[in-house]
């Protein structure tokens, strides 16, 4: 009976195609929007997603994002290295400075500012020049996204003179950098160099960066740097969420994202709830005529659950497609670069399917247990 | 067509009494029905638009329970069948043409007629096969893989006997069968009941209001308001040319 509950549903092929287009879409709109959402909130923490090298971050306690910061004092970086456990802890700056280029256009950049001697926090990828030379005087590597921000439509070509906020600057390398939250460059320079562009605050430290030794845990060592030192240690991960936290609390970007998913959810239920509610009840004389003839109850909702089975699947898979394709198109635009569909989105879409699919069946199913089979002898 | 005095009670009705709906509303609609049917007969079941006939054949398909009474079908009472038992018994034992044919439009002819030994757990090919060896019965062999669409009201009627008799059942119910047809297309029909339904250890009956058709009939059982008016033979008819069951 399972290949007649397969003929019944793609004989009407209209409608058939209307039910799973109408999963697809949902599933586009929920997946596609859900990952953007995602892809933005990674944004809000770039910076410290690509500072891998460093699993623990100290900052002063009111630190709430990345972007609003008290600078610590090279006091403060003593004390942190002073710390039973610590095994290495340096300098990270994060700020804003203005990029000049030669024809006189600017923009606003993130500057990072690496310890001198270590580089923790540099870039993991060249894409040209070598991370080296972000030790000569001046040096500056930006990232490819920033490269195309600054000078538009050319090719590469290190040497480069700029002004960072009046100091001059040279391009010495460009990267590759997790996408940040503002479409600004991201560029990285040595710790010394970085103070000389933004001189001004006696204190310029945005962050410890800290590795703990291998004895012990990232978390036991944030404890002992918050109870010694009286600031805020966090893991990487912990970092990165606190960051993403304040961006959830305090903007109206989950608001919006989750009324676009909602919608999503509920336009899709609705399209694939009615029409497969409207192709049961064009079949209920059929269903009917199939319960006189003998079919269970049973065996009906076993029919129902696979026409409602296939729909979800061959609509979930067209609609994931989609929005896959929707990445993969876009990956190389700057605008749109880093944003991607996590595994966990997919998953997630999926299960909003088996929602759509388990209430449009509900709806469905409903009608045809009630139905009496004495229904088919009325004319 | 048979002699009744050999042929084995098909369907019993005893005293069945069937009401809709509750209190002041309640409506009787079938009053102490008292009703044989025969094996290897065809009865007609005829009388006007709501005497009952429709309530009355689904009480003995065993669609709708009876509110008293009983109803057996070849020695089985149904009111001793669990509700499962009961769509199992009826899977196997009984066959429907409807009015409207209510054959799947997804599904060729074929496929129409093997879903009832589908429904008995056939292996599809088989119960295909079996299928079309029915359809060529009913003398639709060359069209076994045409959809309902593409066939005439009487070739649906065809197909809807031949999947009412593809897993030979021992009862075969069947309401208003020549109603949606011509009268070419309804004697046809009729005939074809006649011809391949009609069989020694099988209950055939009909509910019509076509009188055109009575003539097909061994049996004839005349109901008006919910009770059984008149039940003549063939040859009880014959023997009085001049009379006439009304219906409407």
């Amino acid at each position: 009976m399972n290949w007649v509950a397969w003929k019944m549903l793609t004989g009407d092929q209209a409608k058939y195609l209307g039910t799973v287009f109408g999963v697809a879409f949902g599933v586009l709109l929920i997946s596609q929007q859900t990952a953007i959402f995602v892809g933005l909130m990674r944004r809000t923490a770039s910076q410290v997603i690509d500072i891998r090298e460093a699993p623990v971050f100290v900052m002063d306690p009111n630190v709430q994002n990345a972007d609003e910061i008290k600078p610590l004092t090279d006091g403060d970086l003593q004390r942190i290295r002073g710390v039973p456990g610590v095994s290495w802890a340096v300098r990270i700056f994060k700020g804003l400075a203005r990029a000049k280029v030669e024809n006189g256009s600017f923009r606003q950049a993130i500057l990072m500012g690496l310890d001198d001697h270590t580089l923790v926090g540099a870039p993991a990828v060249m894409v040209h020049g070598d991370l080296a030379d972000l030790r000569w005087p001046d040096a500056v590597i930006v990232d490819t996204a920033g490269y195309q921000y600054l000078w538009p439509g050319e090719p590469v070509r290190l040497g480069r003179i700029l002004e960072m906020n009046d100091h001059r600057a040279v391009l010495v390398g460009v990267c590759k950098a997790t996408a940040p939250f503002q479409t600004f460059p991201v560029m990285f320079t040595r710790y010394s160099q970085a103070m000389r562009f933004v001189a001004g605050e006696r204190n310029q430290m945005s962050f410890v960066a800290v590795g703990p030794q291998a004895s012990v845990t990232d978390t036991e060592v944030c404890g002992r740097i918050s109870r010694q030192t009286n600031l805020l240690a966090l893991t990487r991960q912990q970092f990165m969420w606190r960051i993403i936290g304040y961006y959830v609390r305090s903007t109206g970007i989950p608001v919006n994202f989750g009324i676009t998913i909602a919608l999503g959810f509920i336009v899709g239920t609705a399209i694939a709830g009615q029409t497969f509610y409207l192709f049961t009840l064009e079949n209920l004389k059929q269903f009917g005529a199939l319960k006189a003839m003998g079919v269970s109850n049973l065996r009906l909702i076993g029919m129902v659950l696979l026409q409602a089975t296939i729909v979800g699947l061959i609509g979930y898979g067209l609609g994931i497609g989609m929005a896959a394709g929707f990445f993969e198109a876009t990956k190389n635009v700057t605008a749109l670069s880093g944003f991607y569909l996590p595994w966990q989105v997919a998953l997630g879409a999926a299960g909003a399917v088996g929602v759509i699919i388990v209430l449009a069946s509900f709806l469905s199913l409903r009608k045809v247990l009630v139905l009496e089979p004495a229904v088919v002898f009325r004319g | 067509m048979s002699d009744a005095s050999i042929n084995s009670i098909g369907v019993e009705c005893r005293r069945v009494v069937k009401e809709f709906g509750d209190g002041e509303t309640r409506l009787r609609v079938l009053h102490d029905i008292d009703l044989q049917v025969l094996a290897g007969e065809m009865t007609l079941l005829v009388g006007p638009s709501g005497c009952g006939k429709t309530t009355l054949i689904s009480i003995i398909a065993g669609l709708l329970d009876p509110t008293a009474g009983e109803v057996s079908l070849f020695g089985v009472e149904q009111s001793r069948l669990s509700r499962r038992a009961l769509v199992a018994y009826r899977a196997k034992n009984i066959g429907f043409v409807f009015q409207q044919y209510n054959l799947l439009p997804a599904l060729t002819a074929a496929e129409n007629v093997s879903i009832p030994l589908l429904i008995g757990n056939m292996p599809r090919k088989q119960a295909v096969e079996r299928a079309r060896q029915v359809l060529a019965e009913v003398g639709l062999a060359n069209r076994a893989d045409s959809y309902p669409s593409q066939l005439s009201g009487g070739q649906q009627q065809r197909v809807a006997i031949a999947r009412a008799l593809v897993h030979e059942p021992r009862l075969l119910v069947c309401d208003e069968p020549t109603a949606a047809l011509d009268a070419h297309s309804g004697q046809t029909v009729m005939e074809l009941l006649c011809r391949v339904a009609v069989q020694p250890d099988r209950s055939v009956i009909v509910v019509t209001h076509d009188s055109r058709v009575f003539s097909y009939g061994d049996r004839i059982v005349s109901m008006a308001d919910g009770r059984i008016e008149r039940v003549e033979t063939k040859g009880e008819r014959q023997s009085k040319p001049g009379q006439v069951v009304h219906v409407a």
